[in-house]
């Protein structure tokens, strides 16, 4: 692999850019691997770098049915944050998130992380009590937020209006460190990596079927032929049911559709991300312009990855009456992904009922922050069995009793 | 935008006048069954690509609680039903199996 640098740029510039690579290759599936991992978005192809970078597999197949990032990777507001309740999940996401800091040098891809800041309102005193305790539990845990006034909401947004008369900002739990990072970037910046390391990505391949022998996992049928492996990760979001079938055991997550729109660009007027969870809004903007604005999820199952017009409306009401300079601008595109959902809110990083099957989902309304740590503990899970930071998240938790419960800590955007 | 029609009061409304509430017919386990089971009625859903029986209420309208037949890949709505029973009826069992041959949910259909 040919390293990016400013020296390259330089020299690709003195020959008409004609000494460019393509970034990963895309050759065809072997036989076997050791390893094969469904779903080449930001969780899959994470696991798949830290296997190779923390533990030396890297005889592995990474298989997608689309293209690389064209799920929820693609479609996500981009948001980074770590500001979590419990400390399972503060762990976890802390990971990511300092993962995130250092990830354009360990993959010499830019990511273009951004840690402008990122503040979640608070707007009801019920809220208020819950940042509050929030903050609290975040210095226990060493994550770095901080409870501000309304004054100081207003100094850091200054387009904001805190005196609304259904939503008053009255304070926000405000995480420096937090920001954003390109999406696709990440994605793509992981898939170079793990191409570089001899792992095959293989698009537009759909597993049709998961084989097994004896409870255990010999490999998967695919649209591409059958293909064996010795271990078999599951890495593939608001999919994770239709996979879990082929497999033979059942999921606690029910797949919906959650939306974002972005508006035209517009001059810079807003330099770290806003989330008002009592109202399903969020907003940042883009290094274009664009106001990128995430809202609520659907209520009802739904895997056609785009949503209902009413909730679009409900949130576009809502930041209006918080930045009623949004009024005017117009909306250029609006989509919707497909996010699986866990009774407690808390992802699923676990063995399965199945031998040697690993399944990565439920990361819900949430997951883009959480990539790097997420593939971090997953790639320690499958190569050792056991991680610290997945252990509270197995699925037995759901019989034990023992939930990581976010809905209430988090409310709907995660 | 989903279209659904309330079968007790007969009004055909867009989803803002109604209310999800998740899988329908599931069996109930209480005091005394196995943890398997007790776990997987509180927490383990279908969740297909595709037909999926669910239940909604009327929030906005006589507030009643019913059944819907629905495909959840294509948003395609194939009926609704009384909420007093515990699967679908023969009409709406038809009326998925015309479009979607070879469909099955649990036990039955």
């Amino acid at each position: 692999m040919r390293r990016y640098s400013a020296f390259a740029v330089a020299r690709e510039a003195a020959r008409y850019h004609t000494g460019w690579e393509r970034a990963w290759r895309s050759p065809e599936p072997k036989k076997k691997y050791d390893v094969i991992i469904v779903g080449a978005g930001g969780h899959g192809l994470a696991t798949a770098f830290y296997l190779g970078k923390n533990f030396g597999i890297t005889n592995v197949a990474i298989l997608e049915k689309g293209w690389l990032g064209g799920g929820n990777t693609g479609r996500n507001t981009t948001i980074i944050r770590s500001n979590y309740l419990q400390d399972p999940s503060a762990a976890i996401y802390e990971k990511a998130r300092s993962l995130y800091e250092t990830m354009s040098q360990d993959l010499n891809y830019n990511v273009m992380f951004s840690p402008r800041g990122v503040l979640m309102l608070a707007q009801t005193e019920h809220e208020v009590r819950g940042y509050q305790r929030t903050a609290h539990a975040n210095m226990l845990q060493g994550v770095e937020t901080e409870f501000v006034s309304p004054q100081r909401v207003k100094e850091l947004v200054p387009i904001i209006s805190l005196s609304g008369p259904r939503y008053p900002v009255l304070g926000g739990l405000w995480q420096a460190r937090g920001g954003t990072g390109r999406h696709d970037a990440v994605a793509w910046g992981y898939a170079r990596a793990c191409s570089d390391m001899g792992m095959d990505i293989i698009q537009q391949c759909e597993v049709t079927a998961v084989r097994k022998e004896g409870g255990k996992v010999v490999g998967v049928d695919t649209t591409k032929g059958a293909i064996d492996c010795d271990k078999l990760g599951i890495v593939v979001a608001g999919h994770s049911g239709v996979l879990a079938e082929m497999a033979g055991f059942r999921l606690p997550i029910e797949s919906v559709a959650l939306q974002a729109l972005v508006s035209e660009p517009i001059k810079p007027c807003m330099d770290i991300v806003v989330m008002a969870n009592t109202v399903h809004g969020y907003m940042s903007q883009s290094d274009k312009g664009e106001m990128v604005i995430g809202g609520g999820a659907d209520g009802y199952n739904n895997y056609t990855q785009r949503g209902s017009f009413h909730h679009i409306e409900e949130t576009v009401r809502a930041l209006i009456e918080t930045f009623p300079m949004i009024s005017r601008l117009k909306m250029l595109r609006q989509w919707g992904g497909i996010v699986d959902m866990t009774g407690d809110r808390s992802p699923i990083l676990s063995k399965t009922p199945v031998e040697n099957v690993f399944i990565n989902c439920g990361w819900g309304t949430g997951g883009f922050k959480a990539i790097p740590g997420s593939g971090w503990g997953m790639a320690e899970l499958m190569a050792k069995g056991q991680s610290s930071l997945t252990e509270e998240f197995g699925l037995n938790r759901f019989r034990e009793g023992r939930f990581v419960d976010e809905s209430v800590a988090a409310g709907v955007a995660h | 935008m989903l279209i659904l029609e309330c079968p007790y009061c007969g009004v055909k409304g867009e989803e803002t006048e109604f209310h999800g509430g998740g899988e329908a017919h599931l069996k109930r386990f209480g005091p005394g069954s196995s943890e398997e089971d007790f776990e997987g009625y509180l927490f383990h859903r279908e969740n297909p690509k595709g037909v999926h029986l669910e239940r909604w209420r009327h929030v906005n309208g006589c507030g009643k609680w019913f059944h819907v037949a629905r495909d959840t890949a294509t948003l395609e709505v194939f009926g609704s039903y009384s909420a007093q029973v515990t699967e679908p009826p023969q009409e709406i069992k038809d009326a998925i199996s015309a479009k979607r041959p070879g469909w099955s949910w649990r036990e039955f259909a």
